[in-house]
């Protein structure tokens, strides 16, 4: 690997998580480095989410560490490690329903342009200026993934795809170091997914951020990841660069099949 | 449309004013019935922005009401003898102001613990608090416990009570409609999700329900000085209910909405006077007619509500 590996974006050392008596994730240890297009694959209940739901901050690791950017992210929540620069998308879409595509877009511009309850109240050349700003921005946000015209739509009127895509535009607005997509091609068609996948690479070079991909579909993963991990019962069985995860017999046994 | 916000606020306010210049020739009854529609239009819009904006389920705006209303209450009746007449405006409204930040940490004091709930356990919390306010008011003999706070100043006008209503509607208008304020629908949308893009829905309700006790004050002191008299069993859980359905029958998060019904369920009562024992009962008859019928709620315009800036 060419890059500089000393400083990695997110470190999971040894980390676990028990349910009761269930342990989901156990011991994983994980690296991405900066502008890295990483996959994590393996069979369903395996504890990708559960993976994603660490990292994001949603569940507290048992034991082991989890450090991004350097700096311990131990019992922050959610929307403070979002302000850190992890920014994500959820299996089962979860956008603002009750809001318009733009304004689920708007939402998340919060972190960085946010004005708050005075100048709202105010409503001064400031406040004014700053929505301006913001609108512009979300805009911009939206052309780029041609969903400009829907703008005025309610999110949840948008077609499947769409929906997934203005998830994608949202967690961008967060201006992430690194986007968590968790399963972006589930109920895709073959086009889209090679539009996605051209999507992802895109993204990807266009924001400098790094990408944490959870994907079933092979062809996806096996196209545009630099490297994959793959988890089994909660324990990493694999990781390494698509070819040698292809012809690793323990993926093969267990997940990919013949 | 932003500036158009503010001219609206001071429009309204003037408009108010000159109503109320012509207040003394209206009948006294009618003149009461619409001070009851402005206090009334205070309390369901600023229960709105914690049950349809933030899509919170709070029972306890009765609770913040008699906070509000019974501080403010005091406050006037204790310092009527010592200020001259001219200065009693400023003695009013520093009055509802301090009743209504009694309020409001009322609510900060309730918010912060029990936010963390959802649906019906805050429910059951705020109705909690709602009751505990009202046994401490019964048994404080300083406001006059189960007899009631008598012999307080006649205050309340028609011009206070729609200044205050314009006021809490701007507020709660202008919040909503800014990019900080899409965080309130954030939460009431997806607690999850908007904490994944960087918003800490833990602040945002309690700021909801800061903000909402706060104007629920207001309108206890205007409501004080309107009746001239207070007694703690006004302020229990039906109180609370009167002006959750409000908001249910404006239709959870529509502003429009929620002053009509105001309006509309201050009247009612009024036009059933005949027969006023049998109005809970046409009440609830109205309720379930309308969450079969129109679960959005009743006044409900247009197709999406948030699709303007």
């Amino acid at each position: 690997m060419d890059k500089d590996m000393n400083q990695p974006l997110l470190q999971l050392d040894k980390a676990t998580i028990r349910f009761g008596g269930l342990t989901a994730v156990s011991e994983v240890d994980l690296q991405i480095g900066e502008h890295e297009l990483v996959g994590l694959i393996g069979p369903n209940g395996a504890g990708k989410t559960t993976v994603f739901n660490l990292i994001t901050g949603v569940y507290q690791p048992t034991s082991g560490k989890i450090s991004f950017g350097g700096i311990s992210t131990a019992n922050l929540k959610p929307h403070r490690l979002a302000g850190r620069g992890i920014a994500r998308t959820f299996q089962n879409i979860r956008l603002f329903a009750s809001m318009t595509a733009f304004d689920n877009v708007r939402a998340a511009t919060q972190l960085h342009r946010a004005r708050g309850i005075r100048n709202a109240l105010w409503r001064g050349r400031s406040f004014r200026h700053g929505e301006e700003k913001i609108e512009g921005h979300v805009m911009e946000l939206l052309e780029i993934f041609h969903l400009e015209k829907f703008r005025d739509e309610p999110a949840k009127s948008l077609s499947y795809g769409d929906q997934r895509r203005l998830e994608i535009v949202r967690a961008l607005a967060t201006k992430p170091k690194l986007l968590l997509l968790d399963e972006p091609a589930a109920g895709m068609n073959p086009n889209e997914k090679t539009e996605l996948m051209r999507l992802i690479q895109f993204i990807k070079d266009k924001f400098q951020i790094s990408v944490l991909l959870v994907e079933h579909d092979m062809q996806v993963v096996m196209g545009i990841c630099e490297r994959v991990a793959v988890l089994d019962y909660g324990i990493k069985i694999a990781e390494g660069k698509p070819d040698e995860i292809r012809s690793n017999p323990k993926v093969v046994e267990a997940y990919l099949g013949n | 449309m932003h500036s158009g916000a503010k001219r609206f606020l001071i429009a309204a306010i003037f408009a108010a004013a000159v109503v109320s210049c012509f207040s003394a020739q209206f009948n006294r009854y009618y003149l009461g019935i619409a001070i009851d529609v402005g206090i009334n239009i205070i309390l369901a819009v600023s229960l709105n922005l914690i049950n349809g904006h933030t899509g919170q389920f709070s029972l306890g705006h009765a609770g913040f009401m008699a906070v509000g209303g019974y501080t403010a209450a005091k406050i006037t009746i204790e310092l009527s003898g010592l200020v001259p007449p001219q200065l009693t405006p400023l003695v009013f409204i520093g009055a509802l102001v301090a009743g209504g930040l009694l309020a409001a940490i009322a609510g900060l004091a309730v918010g912060v613990p029990t936010l963390r709930l959802r649906g019906d356990y805050l429910a059951i919390v705020t109705l909690g608090f709602g009751e505990i306010i009202r046994v401490i008011l019964q048994n404080m003999d300083s406001v006059g416990a189960a007899s009631g706070l008598k012999g307080i100043p006649e205050y309340t006008n028609f011009f206070w009570a729609f200044a205050f209503a314009t006021i809490t509607v701007y507020v709660v208008t202008s919040i909503v409609n800014s990019t900080y304020g899409r965080g309130f629908i954030a939460v009431h949308d997806d607690e999850i999700a908007a904490g994944a893009v960087g918003i800490n829905p833990v602040r945002y309700k309690v700021t909801a329900f800061v903000i909402g006790a706060f104007f629920a004050g207001i309108a206890g002191g205007l409501y004080a000085h309107h009746k001239q008299f207070l007694s703690p069993t006004g302020f229990d859980f039906l109180k609370s209910i009167d002006i959750v359905m409000m908001v249910i029958l404006g239709g959870m998060g529509r502003t429009v909405g929620v002053i009509i019904a105001a309006i509309l369920l201050t009247l009612l009562p009024e036009f059933l006077r005949g027969f006023a024992e049998y109005r809970m009962i046409i009440y609830a008859l109205l309720v379930i007619v309308l969450m079969i019928t129109r679960p959005q709620g009743l006044f409900t315009f247009g197709k999406s509500k948030w699709t303007k800036t």
